[in-house]
């Protein structure tokens, strides 16, 4: 195995193509049946209120902020078809009526502005140890969710189908309006 | 930004190493020998330690107070005290001008003031109450997981540094390399294709 330290810099850009993928993954695979593979609790992932969006060609960092509503989304796949990639996303991941807000970024996979599903606070230390144990079944669905997709994810970008199927698919995605 | 607030933020960890038996006994002798120390009164800049999930401020590692389920949850805290510069020059000045008052020297050379510079800065540093900042984590051992639940790098350093001295095993930070690497169970031309991955170019034909 690499030095973790050297890894992580020559990575940097796997987290970014993970993080596009996911994004076209969501607007092209309508019953999102991949993302219900690895949860099938999962009723909808949709992209949040915010990505930031970095083009690393040509030895300079670009990086552009957007909001993620529709015609917003249109001006992230024009910085795509430009050469950028998606840094940081929010994304929403709905299960019947609970609702789980958080963002992740590219080169480390960090959890931000992580949002679970509200369970009442503890009202005295007798409630402690329930309330840990829930917040840490709650914080864990979304980690190990992440988990499998990124293992999806990595399997296909390793295989030959990445160039074959699977760039030639985001590259007409990233070029539709 | 932990546990109990309504946002969180984790980095994740993998822990590599066997823990030594009995686990609880290992983890709070780790835990004991590395509770953090209380430097209000001292003139040191920082102080790093562990500290209780529930009483962060009253660290105390008696009991299962570090044990929820099968997971062992509990604090890093790092206290700071940082002197403003300007606090600094204020006094610094008012100790030199009675420097040379006391001892009738008209000023004061290069290397003296240096040492009196340090005196100041250390008299101050003792008055001065720490910052604390508390960074929760769930380590989860059968799992070989760990969230911690900030992704400030300093944090996440020092973390790195005190889990491997206390509890003699050590830490690797998941990211989309080594994620790939021990999450995703590579053939072995999978991983011989990892090393010499290069990014896609999505822009060929646009």
């Amino acid at each position: 195995m690499l030095d973790v330290a050297v890894a992580y810099k020559r990575y940097l850009f796997l987290g970014d193509e993970f993080l596009t993928w996911i994004w076209f993954q969501t607007e092209t695979d309508h019953q999102q049946s991949l993302f219900k593979s690895a949860d099938p609790d999962l009723t909808a992932l949709e992209i949040g209120h915010r990505m930031v969006l970095e083009n690393r060609r040509n030895d300079a960092l670009e990086r552009i902020t957007i909001k993620g509503e529709e015609a917003n989304l249109a001006e992230g796949r024009l910085a795509l078809r430009k050469g950028a990639l998606v840094a940081e996303i929010s994304l929403n991941f709905r299960s019947a009526d609970h609702l789980w807000q958080f963002s992740v970024k590219g080169e480390s996979l960090n959890l931000g502005n992580f949002k679970t599903p509200k369970i009442a606070m503890p009202e005295g230390p007798e409630d402690l140890e329930g309330f840990v144990l829930e917040k840490a079944y709650l914080y864990d669905k979304i980690l190990q969710f992440l988990e499998k997709i990124y293992i999806l994810f990595i399997k296909e970008r390793l295989s030959p189908r990445w160039s074959s199927a699977v760039v030639p698919g985001m590259k007409k995605w990233m070029a539709s309006t | 930004m932990g546990i109990q607030s309504p946002t969180a933020s984790i980095s994740r960890y993998r822990v590599e190493g066997n823990l030594e038996k009995p686990m609880i006994e290992t983890v709070r002798r780790g835990l004991k020998s590395n509770t953090i120390e209380d430097i209000d009164k001292d003139s040191v800049e920082t102080s790093v330690g562990w500290t209780s999930f529930h009483q962060p401020y009253q660290p105390n590692f008696e009991g299962p107070s570090f044990i929820f389920g099968t997971f062992f949850v509990f604090s890093l805290r790092i206290d700071k005290k940082t002197l403003p510069p300007k606090l600094l020059h204020k006094h610094f000045m008012l100790a030199g001008a009675k420097r040379l008052a006391d001892t009738g020297q008209r000023y004061l050379s290069r290397s003296e003031k240096q040492v009196l510079k340090e005196q100041v800065a250390s008299r101050l540093m003792q008055r001065m109450p720490a910052t604390p900042h508390v960074h929760e984590l769930i380590w989860n051992p059968e799992g070989a997981a760990l969230s911690f639940f900030t992704s400030l790098k300093a944090a996440n350093e020092e973390l790195e540094t005190l889990f491997v001295r206390s509890f003699g095993v050590s830490l690797i930070r998941l990211f989309p390399y080594t994620t790939a690497e021990f999450s995703a169970s590579l053939t072995d031309s999978e991983r011989d294709i990892l090393q010499s991955l290069k990014p896609t170019d999505f822009t060929k034909s646009f």
